[in-house]
């Protein structure tokens, strides 16, 4: 029984789920969970690594985490055309970590943490530092289990400005279990994935229960990586889609170490097969409460048969309508003065909720909270929570988060005006006329569902509908991110000082030195040279003996 | 029986000739001294229209990985991205042939410092081994006294110094001191210097350290050009020199004997518009004897032993701890991810007491004496 029991602790799955988009893309989201149960936080190490990456496990260990969240994400998710997203995530990197109780100094550990892990993804996370880290009083609670949340251990970081190439897929992909060789992540190649309007990977590290009564807790690691395919721009003329067009890549094989592998289509726009037909055909279909709304699902698993393609694809029905999503922009005009707007739809038509809106804004825009105002259709909306830190110049960046409540079918629009700092010159990045960036708000929300959802913690349900824990089933939680902002600083033309230099010293050189021309040159009377004819006269003359011609 | 004795002595002959030969290169298997190798690529110029440079490193890179140098001892830096350009009409590739026949980004690239990272700073530092001590491993040059460095700068440069990033340079000078750094700390047994800009030659005019095998794309006064540009790409995509380069290493396999004689005959002033130059004098071996997989490639050396080796016992797999059989009776659960009743009770958080700083103490300080000026030192008992 010890061996059954060691062997039901280390267990891995895989899923694909996707999903056509009624904009005529394709949403296909990549999920791999790697569940262990044991304790990283013992003395004696653990040394004995099977399916759980051995580098994130010495970096949970050595660094006393609870939680982990790491995103890499390229484009913006656009939530009215595509709906919401399984998993969100805002464009660049973002980074948040749950530190356990006994660690004594987070700053450190989180600095360290973040060199660390910018060794294994390839990625610049080494600029996270304490100008653009901050510390959420309410918003990012634990998504695993815990004993009690005190937010001195939780640290949230984003670079807006991070790229996500291929070299940070590739570390990715070698800490799944079977690599990029057998199963799923065969279809992940470079060339497809980044040729997308949105690419994302993530790693998700928190404790989750094991069973229904949760009297136990594993390590659960989860890989997740979403993309969608614009069909129409790659070329693709007729609306028929495979695996092989998608990812340039067919599957031969399940992972041999996963439990289960399995492929999810959604189907629930074409209930009687009118609109598409896949291939091979499937009489598995599952339903799934995702998101507030219940969808059916073909399910191919991979362990028993291949699934290939889909052929005449066409959009049909009405999506459902994202309930809340967001927008930010910045107003104003000039290199001085702007002004920060935040736009939060409520698109319910009966039912208000309260959204937790968290702003961190970078030291050289600096917020004047006073003008600070939230209004929902024309009149004042007092948020009931509002806790702010004020920036420190080159040390803290600022901090904004708000509880507001949204009234039903309504537009909330949060404004704040700024104004622009003059940076050192040594300060300024590379290339400063691209611009900076103000990294994405984050809206976190209990959206009622119309739905009921599920709140059981059981293992059957597919990976993508249990990432949120579920505590009531009248509403889901959901989190979205609006765009990064791009502002331009007054930047200085960086010529200046050699153009200074040059000028200065030309108009001392020729200053100075004609004055000290003037005060010590002193004229002497020479002889002009003699023509040759009279040299030779000369020469001829000193020979005889004979005065020379003057 | 004469002729017997003769096709003996004939055969006995041809076996010593063939055991000196085996001799020989066995001598020369381990006549170069160096045990390990790294290289360490630079990519300095940002923007997309230098496409070419970051072609040229991945070239390299490319070259060298082939040879056998694995991702751990590679330094790989690359000042911006161009694989997954905006620009890139192809993202997640960079060719260096036109016509896209050859993607030198690959699938498995690992770019150590990439964008912002690539300043004088990091790649002094990363030379010397002077890092900060939360620097991973991959992005340190960890070389000993017994490793053969190949390190390839590529960019804009001009007369005595190379641009890094349109926004600093480095010097001759200063690239000579970091390399009698990295001597004198013993981080070398050989190194061989590349540079691919405009008027390359003045980078390695300073070099005084022993050991040190420099070539340049082109002389002090001369242009080092590009080589084709692509139109559906819309740039060049490689320099010349780097182009001939790649070509004549597309040639090498690990088992070859190449030495550096053929290098410095890549890219003659036909092909290069530019002359090509080299330095040989600070190395102490002779240039016809160095491999060229002695610096590209990975040659593994083996050792051959007679003696017995003890193997400690077995090592037994240790079970993943005890595991508590009886029934814990703690339930765990998860928490609420928007407790709005809990947030808007929430207290506010504790500041730290921290002592007044110094202009409260000098602003009361002041205070304070002026008017023990002004009333006298007297009136001190009535205050404690």
């Amino acid at each position: 029984t010890l061996v059954a029991r060691s062997l039901l602790a280390n267990d891995f799955q895989e899923e694909l789920v996707i999903r056509p988009l009624h904009s005529g893309d394709i949403y296909a989201s990549f999920q791999f969970r790697t569940l262990w149960e044991t304790d990283f936080m013992r003395e004696n190490k653990v040394s004995h690594y099977r399916l759980f990456p051995k580098s994130l496990g010495q970096v949970i260990s050595k660094f006393s985490v609870r939680e982990l969240h790491i995103s890499f994400t390229q484009g913006y998710w656009r939530t009215m055309q595509w709906g919401q997203p399984f998993l969100p995530s805002p464009p660049g990197a973002e980074l948040w970590v749950w530190f356990q109780d006994s660690v004594t100094d987070v700053d450190a550990a989180w600095k360290e943490l973040t060199n660390v892990l910018s060794g294994i993804f390839c990625a610049s996370l080494n600029f996270i530092d304490s100008t653009n880290t901050v510390q959420p009083s309410a918003s990012f609670k634990p998504l695993g289990i815990v004993n009690e949340t005190d937010h001195r251990f939780l640290r949230y970081a984003t670079l807006p400005r991070e790229i996500v190439c291929t070299e940070n897929l590739t570390p990715w992909k070698k800490l799944l279990p079977c690599g990029s060789k057998a199963g799923l992540a065969v279809l992940l190649k470079s060339e497809k994935l980044f040729h997308s309007s949105f690419f994302s990977q993530t790693v998700h590290i928190r404790p989750v229960c094991q069973d229904r009564e949760c009297k136990t807790t594993s390590w659960e690691l989860r890989q997740t990586l979403n993309v969608v395919f614009d069909l129409h721009t790659s070329g693709q003329g007729k609306r028929e889609w495979s695996l092989f067009k998608m990812f340039s890549r067919t599957l031969t094989e399940a992972c041999p170490l996963a439990s289960s592998s399995k492929i999810y289509i959604d189907v629930t726009d074409n209930p009687q097969e009118e609109y598409f037909e896949l291939s091979p055909a499937t009489p598995l279909l599952s339903q799934a409460v995702v998101l507030g709304d219940r969808r059916t699902f073909s399910v191919y698993d991979l362990t028993q048969q291949l699934f290939k393609s889909v052929s005449d694809l066409l959009p049909a029905g009405s999506m459902l309508r994202p309930l809340l999503h967001a927008e930010r922009y910045v107003a104003g005009y000039g290199l001085q003065t702007g002004e920060i707007h935040t736009v939060m739809y409520n698109n319910h038509p009966f039912r208000s909720f309260p959204v937790l809106l968290l702003d961190s804004v970078p030291w050289y825009l600096r917020l004047y909270i006073h003008t600070l105002t939230v209004t929902s259709k024309g009149k004042d909306n007092t948020p009931s929570y509002i806790h702010y830190q004020p920036s420190k110049d080159r040390m803290r960046p600022h901090l904004l988060e708000m509880l507001v409540q949204l009234p039903p079918h309504s537009v909330t629009e949060v404004t704040v005006q700024f104004e622009r700092a003059l940076l050192k010159w040594t300060e300024y990045t590379p290339d400063p006329n691209h611009g900076f960036y103000v990294g994405s708000s984050v809206i976190s929300a209990l959206v009622p569902s119309s739905v009921a959802m599920d709140t059981n913690i059981t293992q059957e349900q597919p990976l993508f509908s249990s990432f949120f824990p579920c505590k009531e089933e009248s509403s889901y939680f959901v989190r979205v991110y609006t765009e990064p902002l791009l502002v331009n600083l007054p930047t200085p033309d960086f010529s200046m000082p050699y153009n200074v230099i040059c000028l200065t010293c030309t108009v001392v050189a020729v200053g100075y030195g004609s004055l000290y021309n003037l005060l010590t040159r002193s004229f002497q009377i020479e002889e002009p040279n003699p023509r040759l004819a009279k040299k030779i006269a000369n020469f001829i003359r000193r020979i005889r003996g004979v005065p020379l011609l003057s | 029986a004469f002729l017997l004795t003769f096709l003996s002595a004939i055969i006995m002959l041809i076996f010593i000739c063939f055991c000196v030969h085996f001799q020989n290169t066995a001598g020369q298997f381990f006549s170069s001294g160096h045990t390990n190798n790294w290289a360490v690529l630079v990519c300095t110029s940002r923007f997309w229209f230098n496409y070419r440079h970051v072609a040229n490193t991945l070239s390299v890179y490319r070259s060298v990985k082939r040879l056998g140098i694995p991702d751990s001892h590679i330094v790989l830096m690359l000042a911006d991205d161009m694989a997954c350009n905006h620009r890139n009409p192809k993202p997640a590739t960079v060719f260096s042939h036109r016509n896209m026949e050859l993607n030198v980004y690959g699938d498995d690239v690992e770019v150590d410092y990439r964008g912002y990272e690539v300043t004088v700073e990091n790649f002094l530092r990363v030379l010397t081994g002077r890092l900060p001590p939360s620097t991973p491993r991959s992005k340190r040059l960890l070389s000993d006294d017994r490793s053969n460095i190949l390190i390839y700068l590529t960019g804009h440069g001009g007369n005595g110094f190379l641009k890094f990033q349109d926004s600093e340079e480095i010097s001759n000078v200063e690239l000579a001191d970091a390399f009698e750094q990295m001597w004198q700390k013993r981080r070398y047994n050989e190194l061989l210097f590349i540079i691919d800009t405009c008027q390359g030659a003045s980078m390695y005019e300073r070099f005084y350290s022993p050991n040190i095998m420099a070539l340049a794309s082109s002389q002090v006064g001369e242009d080092s050009l590009s080589h084709q540009p692509d139109l559906a790409i819309g740039v060049h995509l490689m320099d010349r020199y780097t182009f001939y380069l790649l070509e004549f290493l597309e040639d090498i396999h690990p088992a070859s004997k190449s030495n550096m004689n053929d290098l410095f005959k890549v890219c003659p002033k036909s092909q290069c518009v530019s002359t090509p130059g080299h330095r040989t004098d600070l190395f102490l071996r002779d240039p016809g004897s160095v491999l060229i997989t002695d610096f590209f490639g990975s040659v593994r050396k083996v050792e051959i032993t007679m003696e017995a080796i003890h193997l400690t016992d077995p090592i037994l797999q240790l079970e993943d701890g005890p595991m508590s059989e009886e029934v814990q009776e703690k339930t765990y659960s998860y928490v609420d991810q928007l407790p709005v009743s809990e947030i808007i009770h929430q207290k506010p958080k504790q500041k730290d007491w921290h002592p007044p700083d110094g202009f409260i103490l000098g602003l009361w300080t002041l205070i304070l004496l002026v008017f023990f000026k002004t009333y006298g030192i007297k009136h001190l008992k009535h205050i404690f």
